[in-house]
């Protein structure tokens, strides 16, 4: 079941179209990564769910039915340009904006002390948000994104301005948040993250969605069939030993530590690739090559933007 | 509504708490309070010796206006048509005309002069005729009394019956012997004034508005807003809010201007009063009766109402109409221009961008100043009329008029006006505003606005 549908949808600004027949479904539950170039229209995208901007064209479905203004309230969102009013101080601030979001004031209150509380962060309740610093801003502005328990979830960069520590809770704080039924969109440019959290990507560039679906079937689709392999064994060349047709992308023949990367043609497996390595030559270890999402997205975007120029 | 509320109590709160708030809302009622109480104050303290006529058609208060430090005093023999034709070749300061009654004791008299009339003069004139009226009131009864009247009647029965006040009207007088309401003056002040205030109003509280819209544009908290509520919600709470504010701060204002202004000038004229009354009350008062006239004297010697120039012709204003109409075109026209000013707001990234497009905003303001001047000369002409209809400078300009008496009418019209021009502006307001918010780090040109409105949606 998708939470969230978008249908063709396209938006115009004055001298460029940002979005053009865009559409992605985010399934119930899971952590869709957007991905994309800077400009791509990601944030375009992002501010038509939030409702901040209409589309030109398309649809947008929550749940199967059309996305109403009252929706807002099931959405939670972290935009990438954030920030908080300077001469506010952090607790007023904070139930302001919870306010905003619809909960009552008892419950906000309520909600807001004990995420304070979680997160350690109970002193700053009557201080000014300029004295703290940024990384402090930052997670009052998650769990300002997050108390109202919203059934949608969208993080813009979320992890900028997080230090290692915190870029970890926050992790786990995203992760925890799935694993109580809220559906999530992370778009982000941290691909190690994506790579980490994420159950399903699009990836859109200059307006266009180029790849979308399941990471796991992605990176099944970008597999090359190729291996790395560690081994012991005489000084031999590997070119005299492997069959023509294998393509030998890497060779480290360093007497302590000598590794290989074959690529096998279609219809080949890691046996194949063995069996003449074996009379020589003690394998230590074999691992296929996976893709990683930084490859892959690099990849399709150069591709992408390539093709055109070619096929004109 | 629930949002819009929480945002205007946001805007309000953050504002009313304010030191800057506070300050102001302080100083401006003492500020105001002594342009009003200061020139008051140097009208008693003026020192050279006036000449002023009386012209008494009753004879009851003959010689009995004494020359003062202040004042020399002569009595006229003539009418009063040859006395003011003769008055500008007097060279005297005022004339104090006493009308003649045919039953009942004088209690009005009419102080012409070709300047608005020193409050002094006035405090005196009243005190000598109030107590003059009071002395041949109890001397009356006193001989009432004395000729068997067989009730008896108690002393304060006695004093509440001759309790008298007396009316003066201040004229202004011509060159020519034309008389004039001396009133003119401070309808032309006031005029200006609540011009000069709405002008005031407007530029602050549109300011403020937007300031408060670049606040939340460069702190970046914009969008976490608009995610909540609708850009339009937001730019009207805001609006709301600050004109909150504003309210607020003129309400104070004007209650703290009139408790300073009331309570300085009753001093003020008290202790005149005191000054100039008790010896004379004594020294004139024969003893008939200890008793009555040890209460004569505690009478007079209570504070009178002040009789102050400024404040008597403060009264003479329709006061609910003034405030009325200044808190019309004041919310109004404040809620035209904010909507201009959050627009600009939106629109820049900082206030140092924000010139070019003050500009066109500040000229139909300062336009509306500039030909105040012109406009208290003449309050109903063509100018007057066409400056106080159209809308972005109707505020100011109906304000200056309305003082001077302004037909049914025409302040409907300018009001009616007013309102389109608000609905206008905030429309196209909301316009630039919903896609400026959005936007950082852009150079915005007018080309650039005019492709916001167009955009639909």
């Amino acid at each position: 079941m998708d939470l969230l549908t978008a249908q063709a949808v396209s938006k115009q600004f004055s001298n460029h179209k940002a979005l053009d027949q865009v559409t992605i479904s985010v399934p119930q539950g899971c952590i869709f990564g957007l991905l994309g170039p800077n400009g791509a229209g990601k944030t375009t995208l992002i501010r038509i769910i939030n409702q901040i901007i209409a589309p030109d064209e398309g649809a947008l479905l929550l749940n199967g039915r059309k996305l109403l203004p009252d929706d807002v309230i099931s959405i939670g969102y972290l935009p990438e340009e954030r920030g908080l009013y300077k001469k506010m101080t952090v607790g007023e601030q904070a139930m302001y904006l919870a306010q905003l979001k619809g909960l009552s004031h008892h419950e906000s209150l309520q909600r807001l002390k004990f995420w304070f509380e979680k997160f350690e962060i109970n002193g700053w309740w009557n201080r000014k948000v300029e004295e703290l610093s940024k990384g402090m801003q930052q997670k009052i502005q998650f769990l300002i994104t997050i108390v109202h328990e919203p059934k949608l979830l969208i993080f813009d960069e979320p992890f900028s301005g997080f230090d290692p520590i915190n870029t970890n809770l926050l992790k786990e704080e995203i992760l925890a948040q799935k694993e109580k039924g809220a559906t999530i969109i992370l778009s982000t440019h941290n691909m190690a993250s994506v790579e980490e959290l994420c159950d399903h990507i699009a990836l859109i560039d200059r307006a266009k969605v180029i790849l979308d679906g399941p990471v796991r079937e992605i990176k099944k689709t970008y597999k090359t069939n190729s291996f790395t392999f560690s081994y012991k064994g005489a000084d031999i060349s590997l070119h005299d030993i492997l069959p023509s047709s294998f393509q030998i992308l890497e060779e480290h023949n360093d007497p302590d530590h000598r590794f290989a990367t074959v690529n096998l043609p279609v219809g080949f497996t890691p046996n194949d690739l063995l069996a003449p390595l074996l009379s020589s030559t003690t394998i230590d270890s074999l691992n296929e090559l996976i893709p990683t999402m930084n490859d892959i997205f690099i990849q399709t975007v150069t591709q992408q933007r390539t093709e055109p120029a070619t096929s004109n | 509504m629930r949002k819009i509320f929480l945002i205007i109590r946001r805007e309000y709160l953050t504002r009313v708490k304010q030191r800057s708030f506070i300050v102001m809302t302080i100083l401006g009622p003492l500020l105001m309070a002594a342009t009003i109480v200061i020139p008051v104050y140097l009208a008693t303290r003026a020192n050279e010796t006036k000449s002023v006529s009386i012209l008494d058609e009753t004879g009851i208060f003959f010689e009995k206006f004494h020359d003062s430090e202040n004042f020399k005093f002569h009595y006229l023999v003539s009418d009063i048509q040859s006395a003011k034709k003769s008055f500008a070749q007097s060279g005297d300061y005022a004339l104090v005309y006493v009308p003649k009654t045919e039953v009942t004791l004088p209690t009005n008299a009419i102080i012409y002069a070709e300047n608005t009339v020193n409050i002094s003069l006035q405090t005196y004139v009243k005190n000598v005729m109030g107590k003059q009226i009071e002395e041949l009131k109890l001397q009356a009864k006193l001989r009432d009394l004395q000729t068997g009247n067989k009730e008896p009647i108690s002393v304060d029965d006695i004093l509440r019956s001759i309790k008298t006040s007396i009316d003066i009207n201040t004229l202004k007088i011509g060159e020519d012997g034309q008389e004039s309401r001396s009133y003119t003056e401070v309808n032309m002040v006031l005029g200006m004034f609540s011009g000069i205030l709405i002008y005031f109003f407007i530029f602050m509280f549109g300011s403020q508005v937007m300031r408060g819209v670049i606040e939340e544009k460069t702190s970046r908290i914009v969008e976490v807003i608009v995610s909540s509520v609708k850009p339009f919600q937001l730019m009207m709470g805001k609006i709301i809010g600050v004109g909150l504010v504003g309210l607020t701060q003129f309400l104070l204002w004007v209650v703290l201007t009139f408790g300073i202004v009331t309570v300085v000038t009753s001093a003020m004229t008290t202790k005149e009063i005191k000054d100039t009354t008790t010896g004379q009350i004594l020294k004139h008062d024969e003893p008939i009766n200890p008793v009555a006239a040890d209460a004569l004297t505690t009478v007079q010697n209570e504070p009178k109402q002040g009789t102050n120039e400024v404040l008597e012709a403060i009264h003479s204003v329709d006061f609910p109409v003034m405030i009325g109409s200044f808190l019309f075109f004041f919310l109004v026209g404040y809620l035209m221009y904010a909507a201009l000013f959050a627009a600009i707001g939106g629109a820049v990234d900082s206030e140092a961008d924000t010139q070019q497009f003050m500009f066109p905003i500040t000229i139909p303001l300062i336009l509306a100043l500039v030909l105040s001047q012109v406009i208290i000369q003449d309050p109903d002409g063509p100018l007057s009329f066409w400056f106080s209809i159209i809308p972005l400078t109707s505020p100011v300009v109906m304000m200056i008029r309305i003082p001077f008496g302004v037909s049914f009418l025409q302040v409907i019209l300018s009001m009616a006006l007013l309102i389109l021009g608000f609905l206008g502006t905030t429309w196209l307001a909301a316009k630039i505003y919903r896609t400026g918010i959005l936007m950082y780090g852009k150079k915005v040109n007018y080309k650039e606005l005019w492709k916001w409105i167009r955009f639909k949606n």
